[in-house]
């Protein structure tokens, strides 16, 4: 078999030396490039197999960049307070709750709550860390799960819910940098991890809690 | 958040040197039988999630678009493949490239790796190959192999 990678670091595609290599400097978790943009992908895949006509091991850049700038703000409305009594957080969730399912009937769900809890568990889920947050030893806390696993499919929950609020495919990240600058849940997360940090925790179970620069 | 950021972190950790690079030349590839091979965790619904440390792969079946994202790292954007799946894993561009006659031929079956390796050489002495072994038993020419 022949192949032909296509990469999203220059460091990696062009120091592992493949057979043939085409770096796209692309979002990573966009290697195609542009969400929704077949012809644009069509053009990165036509470029890709172009090299398997080469006659010697090869990488080269692609022709374009997409870079984020972190620039893109998302204008995504939060819901009203619902319920005065339940934790900003929850009450949130729960709000935003008509989105996400309108979003999972119109894409799918590849990466919403889908990988450890479903929709119906994000609530508690969230919980779990306001405890946290608020002091509480991490492991009695009520997490359903691996702490990491669990923020994916609450971030994944959120990230889902404004891409419907919306109305479109954000720029990358700009999704991510709503939950976590303009949600009570993503700000609740981020003491969670803080907490978790300070208490001693090995950093595996709270550096992945949100994405490393954050 | 910073993509370029992540991205020069990324660059810090060490990639193997090999004194060699595998090369195959292919038949043409408008007769050729592609498949992809990513390693975006991903996984049909029904299958098993990927562990934490996980150096095998799952199959993915050219005519289901079942797929969950069971990637372990939080380092890139979701969204895009949340909204479109060829996004990370082009399948629908094949078959048109298929259809064009651009390629041979679709394959029925494609692989998805964990991107979040801790073990390298489990996968370059297990997964990897089995993959590969996996794949040639299909009959398959070409693989387009597509990060996260």
């Amino acid at each position: 078999m022949a192949t032909v990678a296509i990469g999203s670091i220059r460091a990696q595609i062009y120091g592992t030396a493949p057979p043939r290599g085409l770096f796209c400097d692309f979002p990573l978790g966009r290697p195609l490039g542009v969400p929704g943009d077949a012809a644009f992908q069509r053009r990165v895949m036509e470029a890709a197999f172009g090299l398997l006509g080469r006659s010697e091991p090869v990488v080269e850049d692609y022709e374009i960049t997409i870079d984020d700038a972190d620039t893109e703000v998302l204008m995504c409305p939060l819901p009203a307070r619902m319920d005065p009594d339940a934790h900003p957080a929850i009450d949130e969730a729960q709000g935003l709750r008509p989105a996400y399912d309108r979003a999972v009937a119109k894409y799918g769900n590849r990466a919403g709550a889908v990988r450890l809890l479903d929709a119906d568990a994000i609530p508690d889920a969230i919980q779990s860390f306001i405890r946290v947050a608020e002091g509480q030893p991490w492991k009695q806390a009520g997490i359903p799960g691996v702490p990491a696993r669990v923020s994916q499919d609450i971030r994944g929950y959120y990230e889902m819910a404004a891409m419907e609020i919306a109305d479109h495919t954000p720029a990358a990240w700009a999704g991510y940098r709503w939950f976590r600058d303009q949600t009570k849940t993503g700000e609740v997360i981020g003491k969670a991890r803080d907490a978790m940090r300070e208490s001693g925790a090995k950093e595996p179970l709270w550096r992945f809690l949100l994405p490393s620069d954050s | 958040m910073s993509d370029q950021s992540i991205k020069q972190a990324s660059s810090r950790i060490p990639c193997p040197t090999f004194e060699t690079t595998a090369f195959t030349t292919p038949k043409p590839l408008a007769d050729a039988k592609v498949a992809i091979v990513t390693s975006a965790s991903l996984h049909h619904a029904d299958d098993d999630d990927f562990g934490v440390v996980d150096a095998g792969y799952r199959v993915l079946h050219r005519d289901r678009r079942d797929i969950v994202v069971g990637h372990w790292s939080p380092n890139f954007d979701a969204s895009g493949v949340s909204a479109d799946l060829n996004v990370v894993f082009p399948i629908d561009r094949l078959e048109e490239m298929a259809t064009d006659g651009a390629i041979g031929s679709v394959s029925d079956v494609h692989l998805a790796f964990a991107g979040n390796q801790f073990d390298l050489a489990a996968i370059r002495m297990d997964g990897g190959p089995a993959g590969a072994k996996y794949l040639a038993e299909q009959g398959v020419d070409v693989v387009l192999l597509t990060p996260v």
